[in-house]
């Protein structure tokens, strides 16, 4: 890594951070403090651009880098995030997008809370969102620390620090600042940099190889030392029973999750309709599904081109696979060709985690202000004070966010990542369903589905290999590992469903027939949606 | 609640801007138009009522068109998420316990894991192109109508109580 790289991706990236702050000062401009301004942007983006938006929510640091890295040097057991990772959008499309965007107002507590006894429902939905927001933001923050090792080209801690400062710092500002719209045309313009970027070097990878995928494949196969079997599962997951359950766990977390990820629900409420928030969705999944595609592409291509133990030596977990396959595209290190693309791809995996960083930590302020602030003090909150509120929790999750990704620094990004959506799956997601499709479901039940999935999961980490018990574990000298899973997803999440069914059954209360009666009809029809 | 609404919601029946007019058009063609006039006749019975906007939802939820809409709802989304979720799950299934099956190979460098693998994507891409269509075809005329009609009847029995 020579200086020039260097000079450039900062270069572009401060440039990146220019125009995003532009847009923050530009849209706060004629702002008028009100909550549906600052949580949902007026409600009045059009469907391509929430798409955008939601697919540049979506498409993380973690998957730009991360999976690319994994195919890279695992093959085919880096592509099944992929599949998981998209194949979850059905269930947001089917399931949860319209109807979400018909009951609720700001976060996923609104819809719960329609039909139920308001106070404990928000809470509780709102630690869950809290919870899983934090989770996600911190394995953001690692991945920024970690991209900017590599681009200074050296393990420095103080750079490290800073940066994840920085990047916390920013996206205070363009939350607290700029509310939803700022957030939402930050992602959309991050979309667009990023799908560029990625196109750009797949058609470069899909030139190298005349168009051809089978020589592609064959090439990386290869190259990988493994053969053929680089090019089926097994290779990462496909040791003992532990790692094969450990996967389908994953697995399970990835598909389920999404629908239950804060920062992705709250993005239906930017749109008028139900009716645009499912043409976002649509959107997203064409956007998503391309990207997801080309990542394969580019993992195989790094594979091929840069070669498993040159990406294995720059990062062990694989994550600069990305950033060294441009270097190679481009022409090679000392090249003006190499130098540009390299610069240009690190500022876009820049781009990305600011750009994540914000949505996640608009959706954690709101639940914050919106759910717990407001629950949790009794006294009634003008609408202007909720915004303050939201605006100071901002500071607030940024605060959390710095110190934890501080500490987690050494933590796999991709694992937290997991981590997230298996929080989400197991808290989240059930009692999302529940709410809108159950009609005996009752506040004990809401209540327990959420903390049934979020006690359980929070525990199986404590207790498993990542946390103690083997070399690579957080604390590596104690012992108390007694779940041998990493993930939790597959036992937490059926763990989280049951608690609901069983607080339901075993609670007293009637369930009322009149708000299912409302729920169902608001979700169907979107009467009285705001 | 009604805080955008409070008007005359009546007369701005399709202030949906993003409503794809040209699109929609197509529904009315396959046969299946909107069944909403169940519930202005609902609304006509329970009007000197005054029961409470409680009473509306049940009122609608109890319609023949709200049924309907709702019966089309599921019937599009019950088989098609038991045909994504246990084809998601058996792949991940078997490609953590099959990965023999899974390597064996089709053309050139191409598996059966790879054709699986891609076969994800074609399904995902197909359902939801397959979702959003039935959605508008089937669906959308007839909320929209329930929509304001349920939003007028909860505005009269407002009314009534003040």
């Amino acid at each position: 890594m020579t200086g020039n790289h260097q000079t450039l991706a900062l270069l572009l990236f401060s440039a990146f951070v220019a125009v995003t702050l532009a847009i923050t000062t530009w849209v706060s401009r004629n702002r008028h403090g009100s909550e549906e301004e600052f949580y949902a942007g007026g409600r009045l983006f059009s469907p391509m651009e929430n798409g955008f938006a939601i697919s540049g929510d979506y498409m993380s640091a973690a998957s730009f880098l991360g999976v690319t890295g994994l195919i890279s040097l695992y093959g085919y057991d880096g592509l099944l995030y992929v599949v998981g990772f998209f194949v979850a959008w059905l269930v947001v499309l089917f399931l949860v997008a319209e109807l979400v965007r018909n009951c609720g107002r700001f976060t996923l507590a609104d819809v719960v809370a329609a039909r139920m006894s308001e106070r404990p429902v928000r809470i509780a939905a709102g630690t869950s969102s809290v919870t899983v927001s934090v989770l996600y933001l911190v394995a953001q923050m690692v991945g920024a620390g970690s991209l900017v090792a590599l681009l200074l080209g050296g393990t420095s801690d103080a750079a490290r620090n800073w940066t994840v400062i920085g990047v916390g710092a920013l996206m205070v500002i363009y939350v607290s600042l700029g509310g939803m719209r700022a957030t939402t045309w930050i992602q959309i313009v991050k979309a667009v940099l990023l799908l560029g970027g990625a196109v750009a070097l797949t058609v470069l990878v899909l030139v190298r190889f005349h168009g051809n995928v089978n020589e592609l494949l064959r090439s990386a196969a290869d190259r990988s030392g493994h053969g053929m079997a680089f090019l089926a599962p097994g290779l990462k997951y496909g040791g003992d029973w532990t790692a094969r359950f450990d996967f389908i766990s994953l697995g399970l977390a990835l598909v389920l999750g999404t629908a239950g990820l804060p920062h992705i629900l709250a993005r239906f409420y930017t749109v008028p309709t139900a009716r645009a928030a499912r043409r976002s969705v649509v959107w997203s999944i064409g956007l998503i599904g391309g990207f997801y595609l080309m990542t394969i592409v580019l993992g195989f291509g790094a594979a091929a081109i840069v070669g498993p133990e040159t990406v294995r030596a720059s990062n062990a977990a694989g994550n600069t696979a990305v950033p060294l396959l441009a270097l190679d595209l481009g022409g090679g290190a000392d090249s003006t060709g190499g130098t540009v693309l390299f610069a240009v791809v690190a500022a876009i995996a820049f781009a990305t985690i600011l750009a994540v960083v914000a949505g996640i930590t608009l959706a954690s302020s709101a639940s914050v202000a919106h759910d717990l602030y407001t629950s949790l003090r009794r006294r009634h909150a003008k609408p202007r004070s909720e915004v303050a509120v939201a605006r100071a929790a901002a500071v607030g999750v940024g605060v959390v966010a710095i110190a934890l990704g501080l500490l987690a620094r050494d933590l796999n990004v991709a694992f937290l990542v997991g981590l997230a959506f298996a929080v989400a799956a197991s808290a989240n997601l059930p009692v999302l369903l529940y709410s809108l499709f159950w009609r005996s479901f009752t506040t004990r039940g809401a209540v327990w589905a959420v903390y049934g999935g979020l006690v359980p999961a929070l525990v199986l980490v404590v207790l498993s290999p990542v946390v103690s018990g083997s070399p690579e574990s957080l604390f590596p000298g104690v012992d108390f590992q007694y779940f041998p899973l990493q993930n939790p997803g597959l036992v937490s999440i059926p763990l989280g469903f049951l608690a609901g069914w069983l607080g339901t059954v075993t609670s007293a209360e009637e369930p009322d027939e009149a708000k299912h009666a409302e729920t169902e009809v608001r979700a169907l029809t979107g009467a009285g949606a705001v | 609640m009604e805080k955008h609404d409070g008007g005359d919601t009546g007369e701005v029946r399709f202030d949906d801007p993003w409503y794809d007019a040209l699109a929609s058009g197509w529904g009315e063609l396959d046969g299946t138009g909107a069944p909403a006039p169940a519930v202005p006749a609902a609304r006509a019975q329970h009007e000197p009522r005054a029961g409470g906007a409680a009473d509306v939802y049940l009122e609608v939820q109890r319609s023949a068109a709200f049924q309907e809409v709702r019966s089309r709802y599921r019937r599009f989304v019950i088989p098609a998420v038991a045909v994504f979720f246990p084809w998601y799950v058996g792949y991940v299934v078997t490609a953590t316990t099959a990965p023999g099956f899974m390597a064996r190979p089709v053309a050139g460098a191409v598996n059966v894991a790879l054709l699986a693998g891609l076969g994800q994507f074609l399904t995902t891409f197909l359902l939801a192109w397959a979702y959003a269509r039935h959605a508008r075809l089937r669906r959308d005329r007839a909320a929209l109508d329930l929509r304001w009609d349920t939003q007028e009847l909860t505005r009269h029995v407002r009314g009534g109580e003040r």
